[in-house]
């Protein structure tokens, strides 16, 4: 696995044609722009709606949730859907409903953690890896590899068992799985920027190379990287939930969706289908939903790259 | 091909390096005390002492690293805590579980992604074109436990068609003699239909559970290395040479596009091995990914890092085996390396 530049977004070759420092007037293009896309695609349009109630969910959840998502009531327990419980009732009574709402948030806090610390770590290494080359970027280059050599998931779950099992270490451990993807791109774009005309003309008016790195590079690479963090953020909620469905991070009463799901899977076989199945339909709507809004993130920044 | 086979053998070198360094920093390295972890949580202090010192984790890191390597070397994966037996053992007794599903599920992927894929870019924007991009966005969408529990609920519960989500075979029956490990291939081998009948009925529902899982990757690849392929001057030129369309579409057109989609399955594999994982716990299906999941919640650390081991030293196999496989499609990489 050499780390040769994979195929690269549109490159602006000439450096009037990328003129960064990014006017009123370009910022007021992209937003037509964005208009353009959401409204023209009916798909993203409906993913950015779904998204808006994800985070609806998230930050108003615990407030517009019917029941106290802990409390339980054995009397009721293992009721289906009904009028007063929309998604029914778990084994000790809880309402689906309440907890499915209230782990949004939870839910939601892990992805966007991961996805911000490995955007953070991973677009530096893989930055200064393209822009430096050397030994900067054989090493960076060869942790990456390191990481693809493991079946990702599998990768996940040694590091929660090995650092422990709290859902800080779920957080870490999807970023570490991640890594090799931003650093990757990251890299690519930084290093065909590298001789580009207006890092070239930073460099003549005498700034330093570190100078360069974070105000030419980082800000032009930006976009690309934004793009991938939407695109990985569905994987990343998959990838904790996972975890935390054989047992690992989110403690039992907590509601939280891969384990709720857990949880209902042993009535599944008795027929109780409800318990599994509201939170793992919000889980695969928010999944699906950052996979959609990703694709038409890409549209809005990177016309070129559209399928 | 001897050569080229040396050649590729040694770049898979400093990968494994990178993986047992890897495994020996997720064992030896982080937070906690790893003697407490292997002693388990009845242990007191005196025991983890013990632990400590029969280890070597008393020792400095590097020469720690030497026994390490030492003990893989001869096989040696410590003992899990829950069972008694060494890790090893219980990773081979229950590998060819894990390798049939895994394999099986490749397989049943494959038989309707690589079709999907193609209907889709021959017949562009039409029915079936749409129904491949939504099926790879559900697939890819689609928590893998989720899909599992659900097709547990649809055919086992409402429709009783599979049988109980508990294992490799039901406990009427036993199993067939050990030749390959496969229960599917040892049952026919041996000519016992009723076994193999069995046994294809337990493994139906995770196999299409973990086929569902990476269709999207395979038939999304499928569809645009088809597309890139079918608008080349080859293709043109052939069809004006009044080629018939089969001939033009899988003579043609599929075997060059065959290898992006080559490329593709080793990240195919990277998902797959660990959406195993979880199939294998919704499925009660013996395999290594069950047995880590058991370990784990008992806080049995041994056997997490066999299984993480044999994951990654596996995953570095198959992946060499695409390598090769890619160089015998395409006789042009051959040349260059």
């Amino acid at each position: 696995m050499t780390s040769a530049p994979v195929e690269s977004s549109s490159v602006p070759t000439s450096p009037l044609q990328v003129s960064h420092p990014a006017g009123g007037s370009r910022f007021g293009e992209t937003l037509k722009h964005a208009r353009y896309v959401v409204t023209g695609n009916p798909v993203t349009g409906f993913a950015f709606a779904l998204f808006v109630i994800i985070v609806g969910a998230a930050i108003f959840g615990p407030a517009i949730a019917p029941y106290d998502p802990y409390a339980s009531d054995t009397a009721a327990a293992l009721q289906s859907p009904s009028a007063a419980h929309w998604f029914g009732t778990d084994q000790v009574g809880r309402d689906i409903l309440s907890r499915v709402l209230v782990a949004t948030r939870l839910d939601l806090t892990i992805a966007v953690a991961s996805v911000a610390l490995v955007f953070a770590i991973g677009g530096l290494a893989g930055i200064a890896a393209g822009f430096v080359l050397g030994w900067t970027d054989r090493v960076v280059s060869r942790i990456s590899d390191t990481i693809m050599a493991f079946p990702l998931f599998v990768l996940a779950m040694g590091i929660v068992a090995a650092l422990g099992n709290t859902v800080t270490n779920i957080v870490i451990a999807t970023a570490i799985v991640n890594f090799p993807l931003y650093q990757r791109i990251a890299r690519a774009e930084a290093n065909i920027r590298r001789e580009a005309g207006f890092v070239q003309a930073a460099r003549l008016t005498g700034n330093s190379e570190f100078r360069i790195l974070l105000t030419q590079i980082l800000p032009n690479i930006m976009p690309i990287m934004v793009v991938q963090m939407s695109l990985t953020m569905g994987y990343a909620i998959l990838n904790a939930a996972g975890l935390s469905f054989i047992g690992l991070g989110v403690k039992p009463p907590t509601p939280e969706w891969g384990i709720m799901v857990a949880e209902g899977a042993s009535f599944i076989i008795s027929g109780e289908w409800w318990l599994a199945l509201f939170p793992g339909l919000a889980l695969m709507i928010a999944v699906f939903c950052f996979n959609l809004l990703g694709d038409g993130l890409r549209d809005i920044i990177d016309p070129q790259r559209r399928t | 091909m001897l050569q080229t086979l040396a050649k590729r053998l040694l770049t898979v070198i400093p990968t494994l390096i990178g993986v047992v360094i890897v495994t020996f920093l997720l064992t030896r390295v982080l937070p906690g005390d790893p003697a407490a972890y292997f002693a388990g949580p009845a242990a007191n202090a005196e025991s983890i002492e013990e632990i400590r010192q029969s280890l070597g984790f008393d020792r400095p890191l590097p020469e720690q690293f030497i026994s390490y390597i030492g003990d893989l070397a001869t096989g040696d994966l410590g003992n899990s805590l829950s069972t008694g037996q060494p890790v090893l053992a219980e990773i081979r007794a229950r590998l060819p579980a894990s390798a049939e599903l895994t394999l099986f599920g490749l397989l049943l992927s494959m038989a309707i992604a690589i079709p999907l894929g193609i209907l889709a870019a021959v017949k562009q924007g039409s029915a079936i074109d749409h129904a491949c991009r939504v099926l790879t966005t559900a697939g890819v969408s689609l928590p893998v436990f989720f899909t599992g529990l659900l097709f547990v609920y649809v055919f086992y519960f409402l429709l009783g068609w599979a049988p109980a989500p508990l294992g490799r075979l039901d406990i009427f029956f036993s199993p067939p003699p050990d030749i390959t490990g496969f229960y599917l291939v040892d049952s026919l081998l041996v000519g016992d239909v009723e076994t193999f009948r069995a046994a294809l009925a337990q493994i139906l529902l995770p196999a299409l559970t973990l086929a569902l899982f990476a269709l999207a990757p395979i038939a999304r690849i499928t569809r645009a290395s088809m597309l890139s392929v079918l608008s080349s001057e080859f293709i043109r030129t052939a069809r004006a040479s009044g080629l018939g369309t089969g001939k033009v579409i899988l003579g043609y057109a599929f075997r060059n596009a065959m290898l992006p989609v080559i490329t593709t399955l080793g990240m195919v594999f990277s998902f797959l091995l660990g959406a195993n994982v979880l199939v294998e716990k919704v499925f009660a299906w013996p395999g290594i990914g069950s047995f880590a999941v058991e370990a784990l919640i008992q806080s049995d650390y041994a056997p997490v890092q066999g299984f993480v081991l044999t994951m990654a030293l596996l995953y570095v196999a198959l992946n060499f085996i695409i390598d090769l496989l890619y160089s015998l499609i395409d006789p042009r990489v051959r040349i260059e390396a």
